[in-house]
């Protein structure tokens, strides 16, 4: 899907940019993917489910589970509200590990 | 007052918050924006949790997962050959479907759990499958008996 970002998707970037100073920020919103599942009944948001690639020297020396516990810790209240953010797909890689 | 398994640090927010656990059972849950576990909820996560060397918080049972990243789970664990795993269908009862994001404090489902320890949601799976950590990580733990003839190309 190619339509432009929506309002979570900026604050996304936003937030990652800042926290992170990222060398790579992919997010895609794959929200229309899981439109049809169980789960997503009645909720008519389409910023539900976002697929986040950062890179990050920040992350050197963090293990897999830290990283993405801090990456979250970002978004608590997005996560946490009805209609919010259903659910992030996470890759998150230093420079180096990235190279390999 | 905690059993063991709280004594690793992935859970101490749950360790550190009596008050919010107190409080649970009266405050709505919206109060402040915060949600509070409920004394049922984190009893049964806890009992879960406790008797289960392996078990999956999930959407949908292993036989019958309702959503991707769960499914995605199931199948890393039976592809290493967990045969009988543990669900928790977190799509039949609200009280632990948000419970256990603040037990765990972490924001999805599913969640796996070994020996009592959180081990991630769908994509450390994945990564960790990757990478050949889960299938260290099962046999030292004892879930998989280590087998002589399978050598790992690793």
């Amino acid at each position: 899907m190619t339509t432009a970002p929506g309002p979570l998707e900026q604050l996304i970037r936003q937030r990652i940019e800042a926290a992170y100073a990222p060398t790579v920020l992919e997010i895609e919103n794959e929200s229309h993917k899981h439109r049809h599942h169980a789960p997503m009944q009645g909720v008519t948001s389409t910023e539900t489910h976002f697929k986040i690639k950062v890179v990050s020297s920040q992350f050197a020396g963090q293990r897999l589970l830290q990283r993405q516990r801090s990456i979250y810790s970002l978004f608590k209240h997005e996560m946490a509200m009805d209609g919010g953010i259903h659910a992030m797909a996470l890759v998150t890689r230093t420079p180096e590990e990235e190279q390999k | 007052m905690f059993r063991q398994i709280l004594q690793n640090g992935t859970l101490r927010t749950a360790v550190q918050r009596p008050l919010a656990q107190r409080l649970g059972a009266t405050l709505p849950q919206s109060f402040l924006g915060a949600r509070f576990i409920t004394d049922r909820a984190k009893s049964i996560i806890e009992e879960a949790v406790k008797d289960n060397d392996l078990i999956v918080f999930m959407k949908g049972t292993p036989d019958e997962p309702m959503c991707g990243f769960s499914r995605a789970v199931v199948q890393i664990l039976q592809m290493h050959g967990v045969d009988e795993l543990v669900g928790v269908d977190c799509l039949q009862d609200p009280e632990i479907r948000e419970g256990i994001k603040e037990y765990t404090d972490w924001p999805t489902i599913p969640q796996v759990y070994v020996k009592g320890e959180f081990i991630g949601g769908c994509d450390v799976m994945v990564q960790m499958h990757q990478s050949g950590e889960l299938h260290e990580l099962l046999i030292k733990e004892g879930i998989l008996k280590a087998d002589p003839d399978a050598k790992r190309e690793e």
